[in-house]
């Protein structure tokens, strides 16, 4: 529970209060709009059907106002980098910006539902009224014109075209109706688009779709801009509409009841949504410019199993372990920018992505590198970034379990080169005396290159005396017949036949209760933090061994566990 | 743009669409709006349309992910054979199924989006795409072991005898034998 609350608290809270917050504004601007004076004559055409549009209306303002703030990734950056001293927590929040703004985007598409399903009520007993089919009142109201000294309540104004036609009539000659209808299409077709199934898929489907949010906030924007939604103004005599109410056919002829006088809300959406769209804008101006900026390669190599390797320099570039960056080609493709998590250390005074073929982008990245010449500057490449949490509290603890699961092991390239820098410069930020690393995955193809640099340590370690800094154990979890026939065959080898590093490979899952032994036996002292970048149930395991092997004892070992979402 | 298979993003869109014909519909029938006869005409349609759209096609790369349950869906779908198959036939329908919507507010925007719908049909028709269905996989029978396994050799292997087989290591050349009676498998 306690680890729970660690994790998870904080995104438990702030979802939470986006909550409440909604609920707060759908109830606020129902009883507005349901029980306010001025609306009072507006309810009598229309009933509660006008505030089930009004409420939902305010928690879309509210909500387009926050999807575009999740996808500004260098604002997120910025802010990341000024947390930098209020705790990891906080920091973690704003990895998870996608997964709020889907949440967003779920609201908007439910609230515009009802908001709709509310104004075609609306609209259809605002023609009923027009048409006389209701009582004398409401006949009264609907014909009050929109000329000289009277101002109008229903929108509807005339007569003339088809009563069942009118609806349709009306929703496409007003402001209100107009942008209402394109703005709700743009919204479904962005919906359908991002269907999980096509987002993996069809990847430009997505993109390009989703652009469809320009004419969205457009729309939005002068959506209100009709004023179609009347409230009854105060005149002068006043018009008390609990004794003038029934008194329709006297309004004008006697001095308590004046012709009332309607007047529209002001708009006040882009109140809501001017602010983050302007913060979109520099967002993008900003990817602009950061895709401008020179990028030269260094060195690219292409590794075995078609992994591709990029050593790129960029000046004002500064990363953390761990992170990320984002990569776009014009040659390939002019809008699509991928994501890679860096493979360099921050002491390299240079970043490196590795990139395996995995698709059209990165497949099309490859065959243009492989017909370069030797010691050409490869294709001009924009690179956006860094982004992600950095995971500096690897170098926190004494002794260290790393535990890096299929594709999981790609940051964790750049977490062991940096801690072997910190080693050698005998940088104080690292406590780490002895580290542990379980590289588990399937096959190693795509992985060879992790191999050669786990040997470029291997090597210099030894060179300096120091073999027992790193111990690594690669567990390879899709073995098959070939394989033992092969590692029978070549059972005496000093080097290991997958890897060729000098500690063996070992086939099929981790015992972790004997490693935890083992690590236990050799640190009996030791704080040792446990760090795992693979799959949720690998992470209950650990955990669950952590909390194990600890000792209550104060000087014997612990074990604490961090899971990281790379 | 890759291979881009148009019928996934038409298929999502014409489910979509069918779900807001058939709220528009149900809305505009419990309204008991102008026109409601057009509204039964939605909920009936937008029924149709979920029905025939909900089971996913098998795509030609990749793997297919089906939706929950959709395999009687599958089956009745399939049954009607070209119908059913052929995308320019749903296109058309769809294209047919919309119009009687735009004649009230209610099932205007379902009658829109079945109609881009249709639109990317038609393209993906073009591009000569075709639904198949997504049936479960016969089981993969694991190739029978051979039968030799069943009669393990009754007697060792054939060896010279002890002194021979001593590794000499001064003379690795004389030491080198060959076996007499073969003893590989497929002599």
């Amino acid at each position: 529970m306690g680890n729970w609350i660690i994790n998870q608290g904080l995104t438990a809270f702030i979802l939470v209060v986006w909550m409440g917050i909604n609920i707060f504004l759908f109830v606020w601007f129902y009883f507005f709009y349901d029980l306010g004076d001025q609306f009072f004559y507006t309810r009598h055409l229309l009933g509660s059907a006008l505030a089930w549009a009004r409420a939902p209306a305010a928690v879309l303002n509210f909500n387009c106002m926050l999807i575009l703030l999740p996808v500004c990734r260098n604002l997120l950056s910025l802010l990341r980098g000024s947390f930098m001293c209020c705790g990891r927590t906080m920091r973690k929040q704003l990895d998870k910006n996608l997964s709020f703004h889907k949440l967003v985007a779920y609201m908007i598409g439910l609230m515009t539902a009802v908001h709709m399903i509310a104004h075609l009520l609306n609209v259809e007993w605002y023609n009923n009224s027009r048409r006389g089919v209701y009582d004398g009142l409401s006949t009264a109201l609907s014909n009050l014109e929109d000329a000289g000294n009277t101002t109008y309540l229903n929108p509807i104004r005339s007569t003339d075209v088809d009563a069942q036609q009118t609806p349709t009539y009306f929703v496409f000659t007003t402001i209100a109706g107009l942008t209402g209808v394109i703005i709700t299409l743009a919204l479904i077709l962005i919906i359908t688009s991002s269907m999980e199934v096509i987002r993996r898929s069809y990847f430009e489907v997505f993109w390009y779709t989703h652009h469809l949010f320009i004419i969205f906030f457009a729309g939005l924007v002068f959506h209100g801009a009709g004023r179609i939604v009347r409230s009854q103004q105060t005149t002068d005599p006043p018009h008390n509409f609990t004794f003038c109410k029934d008194r329709f056919e006297e309004w004008g002829r006697i001095p308590e009841c004046p012709v009332p006088q309607f007047a529209g809300g002001f708009p006040q959406t882009w109140m809501w949504v001017i602010g983050p769209m302007i913060l979109y804008v520099f967002e993008r101006l900003l990817r602009f410019i950061r895709y401008t900026q020179k990028v030269t390669y260094r060195k690219i190599v292409i590794r075995p199993s078609k992994v591709l390797e990029l050593q790129l320099v960029k000046s004002g570039f500064k990363m953390e372990v761990g992170q990320y960056v984002f990569l776009n080609c014009p040659a390939i493709s002019q809008l699509e920018w991928h994501p890679f998590t860096m493979t360099s250390a921050p002491e390299e005074d240079f970043f490196s992505v590795h990139i395996r073929s995995a698709g059209d982008w990165t497949q099309k990245l490859i065959n243009m590198v492989e017909e370069l010449p030797e010691g050409a500057q490869g294709p001009k490449m924009g690179v956006d970034g860094p982004f992600g949490t950095a995971s500096e509290d690897v170098f926190d603890y004494e002794v260290s379990m790393l535990v890096g699961a299929g594709i999981g092991v790609t940051p964790f390239a750049s977490i062991l080169k940096s801690i072997w820098y910190k080693f050698k410069d005998s940088n104080p930020k690292l406590r780490t005396r002895k580290i542990y690393f379980y590289w588990l995955c399937r096959e190693t193809h795509a992985f060879e290159w992790f191999a050669d640099l786990l040997q470029v340590l291997e090597r210099e370690m030894e060179e300096r005396g120091m073999g027992d800094f790193l111990t690594y154990k690669l567990y390879l979890t899709g073995w098959d017949q070939s394989h033992t026939a092969h590692v029978m065959v070549h059972f005496d080898a000093d080097t290991d036949v997958v890897t060729g590093l000098k500690q063996k490979t070992h086939y099929g899952r981790p015992n972790w209760d004997k490693e935890f032994e083992q690590v236990r036996k050799e640190n009996p002292t030791s704080v040792v933090g446990t760090f795992l970048c693979g799959p949720a149930a690998l992470a209950k395991v650990l955990e669950k061994k952590c909390a194990k092997y600890s000792d209550v004892d104060p000087r014997k070992t612990k074990f604490y566990f961090n899971k990281e979402n790379f | 743009m890759g291979k881009i298979e148009w019928a996934m993003w038409a298929n999502e869109q014409a489910l979509a669409s069918g779900l807001i014909l058939l709220t528009g519909g149900i809305v505009g029938v419990a309204g008991q709006f102008r026109g409601w006869q057009f509204a039964a005409y939605g909920v009936a349609a937008g029924v149709f349309v979920c029905l025939l759209e909900y089971p996913r096609g098998k795509r030609s790369k990749g793997t297919s992910v089906e939706r929950t349950g959709q395999y009687c869906f599958t089956v009745c779908v399939k049954s009607f054979g070209p119908l059913t198959r052929n995308y320019y036939v749903r296109a058309f329908l769809h294209a047919a199924l919309c119009v009687p919507g735009g004649f009230m507010l209610a099932t205007v925007l379902g009658c829109v989006c079945l109609g881009i719908s249709s639109l990317i049909y038609l393209g993906a028709a073009i591009h000569g795409e075709q639904w198949m269905p997504i049936l479960p996989q016969k089981e993969q029978t694991r190739k029978p072991v051979g039968e030799s396994i069943k009669n393990p050799p009754q007697n060792p292997p054939p060896r010279p005898p002890a002194e021979l087989r001593r590794k000499r290591v001064e003379d690795l050349e004389g030491a080198a034998y060959v076996n007499p009676i073969a003893v590989t498998a497929n002599d």
